[in-house]
């Protein structure tokens, strides 16, 4: 590793913003989705504030949707780092019944992940809130601050965001306002699997291809998870070498035909592929400019 | 991946509607960064909301806002990354409209290279030459100017030229505003099109030079911040108990034993490096100790270099807090609260002196007034403009003063020490950016606006009013004989006085001056600074020096309170002056022994309306003064 290995600086750099971002905070949290990136952006905070535990604790809001092997890798890193975890989960949808299948993708996200995620917030006060998004994902988030500020109701606005100057940036705020951080901003696809791989950091097992039961829905494999997923009445499910590149909730995920079963698998398949990381995220295509007005209300 | 070159971060930049997003676009299709599903979107968008006319609207992939791609214009800085064989790229695509300015500016100051975009049928602009000057201030010194649209300038050599001398002029102006750029290199091109982004252009076979990506390839940005002395701002202090649980998995033992807190310093290493064992100074307090370790996460390392995130354990128990620096112990940074700055202001709300802000540096946070205006740069010159106000997108000068000392560098020394934010009290909107160019000595006198002793107060306490009694005419006018026998007779009026002359300025304070025009400017500079402080200090101030310049008596004039200025001519023809000669200094300057001598060979620009004019034919040196005092008296200074 020498000075000028571009993980090397994208690391060193995402120590720096977690750190500011801590020592300007009254009550950090940090988003812990599961997936690749939570887990890289938890690993450079455990590196923070070595030997100290990183000083906030992890959140997650959990739809009910998730894949059970998250929701088990979830619980199996925090008890084994000795973390806080607080898990939210917005009742009042499940008790109305509020399922992808039901009320279609566009207002479940609303509902189970972006109202539940402001009430969470709201109701732990929280004023610096890390996410692991990347600004290489989609086009609105590459116009995004590294520190992103947040009003009273939890909306951005993208048209008059703060100047972000230097390393020194404006993280005053009166009561009730915050700041999304994304450490990651400057991260890619790649440089985080490279990192993985580096580091030897866990990640779930998901990511990785082996043989699971799928269908096949609009041109994309959905995994069948477990027994609430609604098989339409032609599809039958079938045994399939994929993985996941991204991981949400199972039934709005699609997952890729792949033989990557490592992570230098994965690395090398990444540096061939053609195809974009959130092609099998569905929620990115309900609608135009859709990640821009999600974020807008409060989405990550 | 391309490994040990580094990343280079750079922007596109320039004026409205001269092709940044779609030069950026073009770029990570030909260098093979943009994905199928990606491409395929971008095909469907171009036919059905694209500007591009028949062919790909590369720009779409840029302006990722719902705002910005119904209006056809970038409103903020979309980050793209990319990479060849042999380099990483993080590239800033930056709005060109004037009222965005404020986001190209983010851009800007994280870059280390700048396109600076010019549309060949239009030329450089004002808001390229402002780009231009932003990218400068923030230490941008490789600039590479893109004459962009050569489609439709037929591809042309003639305006080319044109454009490359416009390109070349700007830069001169920066070099003269003194921000010279490394490097200038300036690229025919057709972003639409690709032509000379990736490969020359066969239609334009005059030119030879780099493309762009060439030029992104050879570009060497990184000015060595590992040889520049060590600069460690602490960013968080880590501390824990050591007797409780809040230790992450498999710390060491040692770290748990024993009694107290245990701490440790973490910052990032924004320039030189550090070591085990190093002696080290900590700022503002001046505290002396050594580096017992570094911990890179959960690894002890022998050292850490420029960027390293790390953090440090100290020899020793002190108190150091967020904002402190840790340094070299023999090339420390400034510690001082009151200095000068370039500022760009980003606020909509015009600044006027006197207006409080929150101060935020790497060397920590402070309430700060800016008190004087220095002018504000004028876009067409690059020149200096006297003015009273900073609106949304001047770039100017300030003197800024903070509620306490705070360690700096220049900006120019340092990018990261020497950069600063100004922030609202009460909106917490960011309203400037700033860049440190010197702390200012009058530290002292200006502090604590509120304890402080008036010059008024001082005045008062002398029972006079402080005043300038500034003499200039030729050398051998009889200027000091004159300056004596006034300051003798006030004396005897029982008045405070100083007389400053050659004798105790050009040998002491300013006997590293010459007599160059340019040390000459300086001289009368610090002696009106000097006879500033010696009124505020309450004293009536007799100066005695040729001070020829006319501009250099009115920036005196312009430091000292309103009427408190009394310019006195002492006029005595050259011939007269040549005659006395007391101390033989004309006849040694015609023989070619004293160069820059006022009146033979440097001129002498007489006062056109003095408060008091002095002929020395006419009447004796004792006249004069008692003709001065009588001026004073009927003015009321007396």
């Amino acid at each position: 590793m020498t000075r000028t290995d571009p993980l090397h600086l994208l690391e060193q750099e995402s120590i720096r913003i977690i750190r500011e971002a801590v020592a300007e905070a009254e009550r950090p949290v940090m988003l812990y989705s599961i997936g690749k990136d939570s887990s890289v952006m938890l690993h450079l905070a455990l590196k923070a504030f070595y030997p100290m535990k990183p000083p906030f604790p992890l959140l997650h809001v959990d739809t009910t949707w998730k894949f059970r092997e998250m929701i088990a890798f979830r619980d199996a890193t925090t008890s084994r780092l000795g973390l806080e975890l607080i898990v939210h989960t917005n009742h009042e949808g499940v008790r109305l019944g509020v399922t992808p299948f039901t009320h279609g993708s566009r207002a479940y996200t609303e509902i189970m992940k972006t109202e539940a995620l402001r009430a969470a917030l709201t109701t732990g006060g929280f004023d610096m809130i890390f996410g692991g998004a990347r600004r290489d994902e989609e086009k609105s988030r590459a116009k995004e601050r590294v520190f992103s500020f947040r009003d009273g109701r939890h909306h951005w606005d993208p048209r008059v965001q703060r100047p972000e100057l230097w390393s020194i940036p404006n993280l005053a705020r009166n009561r009730g306002e915050s700041f999304r951080v994304f450490p990651l901003s400057d991260w890619t696809e790649l440089d985080v699997w490279r990192y993985i791989a580096r580091e030897a950091i866990p990640v779930v097992g998901l990511y990785f291809a082996a043989r699971r039961p799928v269908v096949e829905r609009d041109g994309q494999w959905i995994m069948v998870d477990d027994g609430r997923m609604k098989l339409l009445p032609n599809e039958r499910p079938q045994m399939r070498t994929v993985r996941f590149r991204t991981l949400g909730c199972y039934p709005l995920t699609a997952a890729v035909a792949s033989r990557a079963a490592t992570v230098g698998g994965i690395v090398r398949e990444l540096e061939r592929t053609r195809h974009s990381e959130r092609a099998g995220r569905l929620i990115d295509f309900d609608q135009a400019g859709s990640m821009e007005k999600k974020k807008q209300e409060g989405y990550f | 991946m391309a490994k040990g070159n580094g990343i280079l971060r750079f922007l596109a930049c320039g004026s409205v509607d001269d092709g940044k997003s779609t030069l950026i676009g073009h770029l990570l299709h030909l260098t093979g960064n943009l994905y199928d599903d990606h491409l395929g979107i971008l095909e469907q968008e171009s036919a059905r909301m694209g500007n591009a006319g028949g062919v790909m609207d590369y720009s779409l992939l840029l302006d990722g806002l719902t705002a910005e791609r119904e209006q056809g214009i970038t409103i903020d800085v979309a980050y793209r990354y990319f990479s060849t064989r042999q380099r990483h790229f993080i590239v800033a695509d930056t709005p060109g409209h004037e009222r965005y300015t404020r986001n190209m500016a983010t851009a800007a100051s994280r870059c280390d290279a700048a396109l600076i975009l010019v549309d060949a049928l239009q030329g450089v602009l004002p808001q390229t030459r402002r780009h231009a000057l932003i990218c400068a201030l923030m230490g941008i010194r490789h600039l590479v100017f893109v004459v962009n649209k050569m489609d439709l300038a037929g591809w042309e050599e003639q305006v080319f030229r044109r454009m490359e001398a416009q390109c070349h002029t700007l830069a001169g102006d920066l070099e003269r505003f003194g921000l010279p750029p490394a490097e200038v290199a300036v690229i025919p091109a057709s972003a639409l099109l690709g032509d000379n982004l990736v490969e020359l252009s066969p239609r334009m076979p005059w030119y030879g030079g780099a493309t762009v990506m060439g030029w992104l390839h050879a570009v060497s940005p990184w000015p060595d911040r590992e040889e520049s002395p060590l600069r460690f701002p602490v960013q968080y202090v880590i501390k824990t108990p050591r007797s409780n649980g809040a230790w992450q998995n498999g710390v060491a033992e040692e770290f748990r034993q024993g009694t107290g807190t245990f701490r440790a310093y973490a910052g990032t290493v924004v320039s030189g490096s550090i070591r085990c064992g190093d002696a080290v100074a900590v700022l503002p307090s001046g505290l002396a100790t050594r580096v017992a370790a570094i911990w890179s996460g959960n690894m002890p390392v022998p050292e850490a270099g420029t960027g390293m995130a790390v953090a440090l354990t100290l020899e020793g128990e002190h108190d150091i807090v967020r904002g402190d620096v840790i340094c070299t112990v023999h090339d420390r940074p400034e510690v001082a609260h009151l200095f000068k700055a370039r500022l760009v202001w980003m606020d909509d709300q015009a600044h006027f002196a006197g207006r409080r802000y929150l101060f935020k540096s790497l060397g920590g946070a402070a309430r700060a007034e800016v008190i004087r205006l220095r002018g504000r740069i004028d876009l067409d010159s690059y020149q200096r403009l006297a003015t009273d106000q900073f609106t949304l997108n001047d770039i100017g000068e300030a003197e800024l003063l903070l509620s306490r000392p705070l360690p700096f560098d220049a900006y120019r020394e340092n990018r990261e020490t020497g950069g600063f934010i100004l922030s609202d009290l009460l909106t917490n909107a960011t309203v400037a950016c700033g860049m440190i160019l010197h702390a200012l000595r009058r530290a002292d006198t200006v502090q604590r606006q509120f304890e402080e002793v008036a010059p008024a107060e001082r005045a008062a306490l002398m029972g006079q009013k402080p005043c300038v009694l500034w003499l200039t005419g030729l050398s051998g006018a009889g200027k000091s004989a004159i300056a004596n026998l006034l300051e003798r007779k006030l004396h005897g009026l029982g008045r405070h006085t100083m007389l400053l002359d050659g004798d105790n300025i050009r040998q002491g304070l300013n006997k590293d001056l010459g007599f160059t025009e340019a040390a000459r400017i300086e001289n009368i500079r610090r002696i009106g600074e000097v006879a500033r402080l010696m009124t505020d200090a309450g004293l009536i101030v007799i100066t005695a020096f040729i001070s020829p310049f006319t501009s250099e008596r009115a920036l005196v004039r312009s430091l000292i309170p309103q009427g408190r200025f009394v310019e006195i001519h002492v006029h005595t023809p050259l011939e007269e002056c040549e005659r006395r000669d007391p101390k033989g200094l004309y006849k040694r300057a015609r023989q070619g022994e004293i160069p820059n001598f006022t009146g033979i060979d440097a001129p002498y620009e007489a006062p056109e309306t003095p408060e008091i004019r002095i002929d020395t034919l006419a009447h004796s040196a004792a006249e004069s003064a008692d003709a001065i005092i009588r001026y004073l008296t009927e003015h009321n200074l007396l």
